[in-house]
């Protein structure tokens, strides 16, 4: 059994800034385990610009985002790094935990830790989990599976290309295919709107004259041994296809930009405390799991939109595993839950002690798409903060910054809830 | 009397045509109209709500502009591809021109981050440089 101070299950963007902010923050045994042959996680096959403006200021591809901490773990001393080290389980103790493990040079590795962070990321909804019918020939993938073969590999997956979902994933794999000489020949989407970003519609569809159709899905798959076409249909408001809108399309590929789920089968196994709307666990300001001493940051814990607010959370996430190990952690946190009142899917953390004495931003995410709305936090009828939004969309995390006053004037037991005010009362002047 | 046929004759002269374009400036994505003239010239921009639109809606018509990513075949490395972005933003209309520039040429092992793989890509004046490293190939270990 080796023993160290933190180990950091994952080796991608999260993993890397929460296993550095703890270096930063005085723990001098750290782990990272990574599946992958490399550090940098997502980041390597998403070789488009977009990254780091927020985080560092400038606009770098995935590889380059994932460079700037993959040279910093490296030369950090008190970090060590397993590459194709997969964990097998999480085992919560009442002071220390252990972690299991397993690569190919060590075989079964017990690790004994003060603090975990969990930082595995997420993985694709697949086609078993949307009933399409049909038959079950080569040919269908998800559209992170042909980002990798197209950018990793250096394979075409297909030629003649339909693409159910217009997540980003989606569409940048759409303007990638093209680029390498595939016919994407249509992008279809389930609700009437795209969860894409309108900089990725217009660069990655409109560009290519790719047709996006919305409400509309996948109803059969064609093909015996290779996918020979599918058939698409229009939906109506419940989702349902509308007889009579079938259309057959010939192609070689299909692929799946449908939604991604944080892969928590380790934090379930453990026992941790899930939020089922998130899918990931419900965590503290620290990002501290409902068991002291296990952290959970990045897509793990929600799925984020961009890499530079996984940074940041991890950071958050390190620096609290640090206060932990360390024993400079708040021994008597008083939470209050946060929760999502009208139109407000989740918030993140879920809950927050009242004593923390940091400025404290809470993210959430909306469930449909508002114009010239505000969004508002309050505690029963009190409201704390109310700021206006000209856009809300479901693709877009947003966050309301709480001074630390603010939190510790509240009562014990209250409860934080934000909200979509879709209309002010100041705007109504007749 | 004549200021009215004036204009009337100058706006005849003028053969304007309309572009509906998405704002890409910012997630509120506008929905612009660009009156252009026969020369490409515009006219008017109407629909945006800040002045980043205006200037996105000129270059978009007059000089659009990408930032261009692809991948390289990498020689004698530990990975079969390197990613590699242009150094500049490059004419829309020869992003194509730049990935079979890209695919034509293969880099050498060991490739650094900011690596220039292509000087002057498909004679856009941009060069396509590395976005990743990859490492020299390790000898086979006999077993």
């Amino acid at each position: 059994m080796e023993a160290v101070d933190l180990v950091v299950i994952g080796g991608g963007p999260a993993g890397m800034a929460a296993a550095l902010e703890a270096e930063k923050n005085g723990v001098e045994r750290i782990l990272i385990l990574e599946r992958a042959k490399t550090l940098g996680g997502i980041l390597e096959q998403c070789i488009h610009t977009g990254f780091g403006l927020h985080y560092f200021g400038e606009e770098l591809s995935g590889p380059e985002y994932a460079d700037r901490f993959i040279v910093l773990v490296e030369q950090n001393p008190h970090i060590e790094v397993k590459l194709g080290a997969m964990a097998l389980e999480v085992i919560p103790g009442e002071n220390r935990h252990r972690v299991f493990a397993v690569n190919q040079a060590e075989g079964l590795l017990e690790l004994d830790c003060k603090a975990v962070i969990l930082a595995m990321g997420c993985r694709e909804r697949p086609r078993g989990a949307l009933n399409i019918p049909g038959t079950r020939p080569a040919g269908i993938l998800s559209a992170g599976t042909a980002q990798k073969y197209v950018n990793l590999e250096g394979y075409l997956p297909g030629r003649e290309v339909v693409i159910l979902g217009s997540g980003d994933i989606g569409l940048i794999t759409a303007r990638r295919m093209t680029m390498e000489g595939a016919r994407v020949k249509l992008v279809c989407e389930l609700m009437p709107y795209s969860s894409g970003l309108t900089r990725n519609i217009v660069q990655c569809l409109e560009d290519f004259n790719i047709p996006l159709r919305l409400s509309c899905t996948v109803v059969g798959i064609h093909g015996r041994e290779r996918l020979e076409a599918v058939t698409v249909a229009n939906v109506d408001e419940n989702f349902r296809p509308i007889p009579g809108t079938e259309e057959t399309i010939p192609c070689d590929l299909l692929l799946f930009s449908v939604g991604l789920i944080p892969e928590n089968e380790l934090s379930r196994a453990a026992g941790i405390a899930m939020d089922h709307v998130t899918a990931g666990a419900v965590v503290d300001e620290l990002r501290q799991t409902g068991i002291p001493g296990i952290f959970a940051c990045g897509n793990v814990l929600h799925v984020h939109d961009m890499v530079d607010f996984v940074t940041l959370e991890s950071q958050l996430a390190g620096a609290g595993a640090a206060a932990y190990i360390r024993g400079t952690h708040d021994p008597a946190p008083e939470y209050l839950p946060t929760r999502g009142g009208n139109g407000v899917r989740y918030v993140v953390p879920q809950r927050v002690n009242r004593r923390q004495p940091q400025p404290l931003k809470l993210y959430f995410r909306v469930g449909e798409v508002y114009k010239n709305a505000s969004v508002r936090l309050r505690c029963g009828e009190t409201t704390l903060l109310q700021k206006k939004r000209p856009r809300l969309a479901p693709g877009e995390m947003e966050d309301l910054l709480l001074k630390p006053e603010q939190l510790a004037a509240l009562p014990e037991g209250a409860e934080l809830t934000i909200e979509v005010v879709e209309r002010e009362g100041k705007d109504q002047i007749f | 009397m004549s200021g009215r046929a004036d204009t009337f004759w100058q706006q005849r002269r003028i053969s304007t045509t309309t572009r509906e374009l998405t704002c890409v400036a910012c997630p509120m994505g506008c929905g612009l109209r660009v009156e252009l003239d026969e020369n490409n010239r515009v006219l008017s921009v109407a629909g945006n709500a800040c002045k980043r639109g205006d200037a996105y809606a000129r270059a978009e018509c007059t000089k659009p502009l990408r930032s261009f990513t692809s991948t390289m075949r990498v020689e004698g490395g530990e990975a079969p591809l390197v990613s590699v972005k242009s150094a500049e933003p490059v004419p829309k209309a020869k992003l194509f021109d730049c990935v079979k520039a890209g695919n034509a040429c293969a880099a050498k092992a060991p490739v650094a981050i900011g690596d220039v793989l292509l000087a002057n890509a498909a004679g856009t004046g941009v060069d396509l440089i590395a976005t990743n490293r990859v490492a020299k190939k390790r000898e086979a270990i006999a077993v």
